[in-house]
């Protein structure tokens, strides 16, 4: 898509595209517009998170900076904000380390060796069915399950369920990374004398490290935001980020400088990891979406 | 390597043997089994749940066989009809507002030489944050007293709305949030698509004296067919899963005017605590996906054979 771009740096693949002609104002406009209409809430935001809940309501313009927001919510005596975020840093790690685990040796396994087809397609079209069902479907099932294994209201339960949940995005990632490296590699490490699986951890694993932090940033980032099976299946304790961030927006009088600030707070791994792994991400979802 | 296979020749040996031997049958089996746990597993509850009621009672669990109370409850659920309507609405009206917006933005934004990786940056941002976070978001920018679009209203001198406490605004609040929310997706599927046109093919078009409008409709639109169509499903797919920021935002009211399909089974589950009749309705649901998942995939068949 890049050769594109560069060979054809005046016409563009988006002029041709509208039929040439001098579109390219509007396309700057149009761009601005979006960008603005993207970043605009979050600028509002961020300054509702700064201002005090009088400022808020009043709407007044300048108004003086306040990080009492932020002191009440990770700070405050009777919040649990700081807890519901290593929760929720704790169960996004684990599920993701697990997932790509899991999930990176499922590719592989359905990729490299032959499996009959009732298994491999079984499989692959059971995952994706999976990922089209809302998962609200199966929180009644995993509640009932799960407090019959006395893992109601644990991490466990919560890693569990995360790792389900990431696991069709995970395989169908990884097959895609691994299906673009040509066999011959591997075939020669094993006439080399290599073991399977020594061949797999020295040779291909190796080749397939921008799919694993794709997966990976994905999936931590999906667990992360994860609400529904984190407000079902946990308590007050065990709540992670997004079930707390309803808690404020359900209170009987919100304290709205405070939301914003959970909010933004909440924001910060997915603006972390994109401002590092972008380039992955933006691989990782459009091949997710494409093959 | 020949020192490595050495070293592990030691004590190691029968072990990595035998992990090398068995690696086809491990390699697939842990998420084999986490599957069959956490989602057949399941599904088969959800079958043996929906012809029960299940009571709590002293933390004990106590099952009864009653198919037909379940069945009775569907019928007499007068939550179900508005439920359906909303979220056909809510999916028809935000996925077509979507596809039309973000292909408009892909095609004008293409023929842009400067800033494309900005916008790529700040397009995958409303796609990574959570959710949930939007929901709180939206809602303070909806808030009747202090809302940026009520800011707006009062100063150009017009009534403040009622964006989320109005049954006839409410969806369309709601709608415009999950626009704002995934546009940016449907953009950045097709700018790819775009920016991977054939430019020659336009170009020859052109030449032989395709206006503008001809250009777009028989060749670019043509081309870009496919992604168009993987953009759709997906979306659709994901319409009909919205739970989050309609629970932030709404949780479903005022009255049942945004009450949609997800948000009535969370109630069921957990409000009011019916898992038995909660399953039949999860049964009913996944069935429904199913079909409209084999009717997509006729439909994307003749896609492509066209």
């Amino acid at each position: 898509m890049s050769t594109v771009a560069t060979t054809m740096p005046i016409t563009g693949a988006g002029n041709a595209a509208l039929g040439g002609g001098h579109v390219r104002w509007i396309g700057v406009a149009c761009l601005a517009l979006a960008v603005l209409a993207v970043l605009g809430p979050f600028a509002w935001i961020l300054t509702a998170s700064f201002k005090y809940q009088i400022a808020i309501y009043s709407g007044e313009w300048p108004f003086t900076p306040t990080l009492s927001n932020y002191a009440d919510v990770l700070l405050g005596r009777r919040s649990d904000f700081t807890a519901n975020v290593v929760n929720s840093l704790v169960v996004a790690s684990v599920s993701t380390a697990l997932v790509l685990v899991v999930g990176t040796l499922a590719a592989y396994s359905l990729h490299r060796f032959r499996w009959p087809t009732w298994v491999s397609a079984g499989f692959l079209a059971w995952t994706l069915i999976f990922h089209m069902i809302p998962v609200m479907t199966l929180i009644g099932p995993w509640y009932v399950a799960f407090r019959e294994l006395g893992l109601y209201d644990t991490r466990t339960a919560l890693v569990l369920t995360h790792v389900t949940i990431n696991l069709p995005m995970t395989v169908w990632l990884m097959r895609a990374f691994f299906r673009e490296i040509p066999p011959e590699i591997e075939e020669a490490a094993l006439v080399d004398g290599c073991r399977p699986l020594q061949a797999f951890r020295r040779v291909t694993l190796p080749l397939v490290i921008p799919g694993l932090i794709a997966a990976g940033i994905l999936a931590f980032i999906f667990s992360w935001n994860e609400f529904p099976v984190a407000l079902s299946l946990t308590s007050r304790e065990l709540a992670t980020v997004p079930v707390a961030i309803a808690r404020f927006a359900q209170q009987y009088e919100i304290q709205h400088g405070q939301m914003a600030a959970a909010s933004i707070i909440s924001t910060i791994p997915a603006v972390l990891l994109m401002a590092l792994g972008q380039r992955f991400i933006v691989r990782g979802l459009t091949l997710g979406a494409v093959k | 390597m020949t020192t490595q296979g050495s070293r592990l020749r030691g004590n190691d040996a029968p072990r990595m043997d035998f992990l090398n031997r068995t690696f086809r049958h491990w390699s697939l089996l842990p998420a084999v089994l986490l599957f069959a746990l956490l989602t057949l597993y399941p599904t088969i509850n959800l079958a043996r749940m929906s012809v029960s009621t299940i009571e709590f009672t002293q933390g004990a669990e106590a099952w009864t066989f009653t198919p037909l109370r379940n069945v009775a409850l569907l019928r007499a659920d007068a939550l179900i009809p508005p439920a359906v309507r909303n979220t056909l609405v809510f999916v028809i009206a935000a996925v077509s507002i979507e596809m039309v917006l973000g292909l408009a933005l892909a095609l004008l934004v293409a023929g842009v030489t400067r800033g494309k990786g900005l916008i790529r940056t700040v397009m995958i941002l409303p796609i990574l944050v959570p959710p949930v976070a939007i929901g709180s978001m939206w809602k303070l920018l909806y808030n009747y007293d202090f809302g940026v679009f009520n800011q707006a209203l009062v100063a150009v001198g017009l009534p403040p709305a009622n964006w989320l406490g109005s049954t006839t605004l409410a969806m369309w609040s709601v709608v415009a949030v999950d626009v704002w929310h995934w546009v940016p997706f449907v953009f950045l599927i097709l700018f790819a698509a775009v920016e991977a046109l054939p430019v020659d093919v336009l170009e020859a078009a052109r030449v032989d004296g395709a206006t503008p409008g001809q250009v777009l409709r028989r060749v670019t639109l043509p081309l870009l067919k496919p992604a168009i169509v993987v953009a759709l499903l997906f979306r659709t797919i994901l319409a009909f899963k919205v739970f989050d920021e309609v629970y932030l935002l709404t949780s479903g009211g005022p009255g049942t005017s945004t009450e949609l399909i997800t948000l009535h089974l969370y109630k069921i589950f957990f409000e009011q605590n019916q898992l038995g009749y909660g399953a039949l309705l999860s049964l009913v649901l996944i069935a429904a996906i199913l079909a409209f998942l084999l009717v997509g995939r006729q439909a994307t068949r003749a896609v492509r054979l066209a």
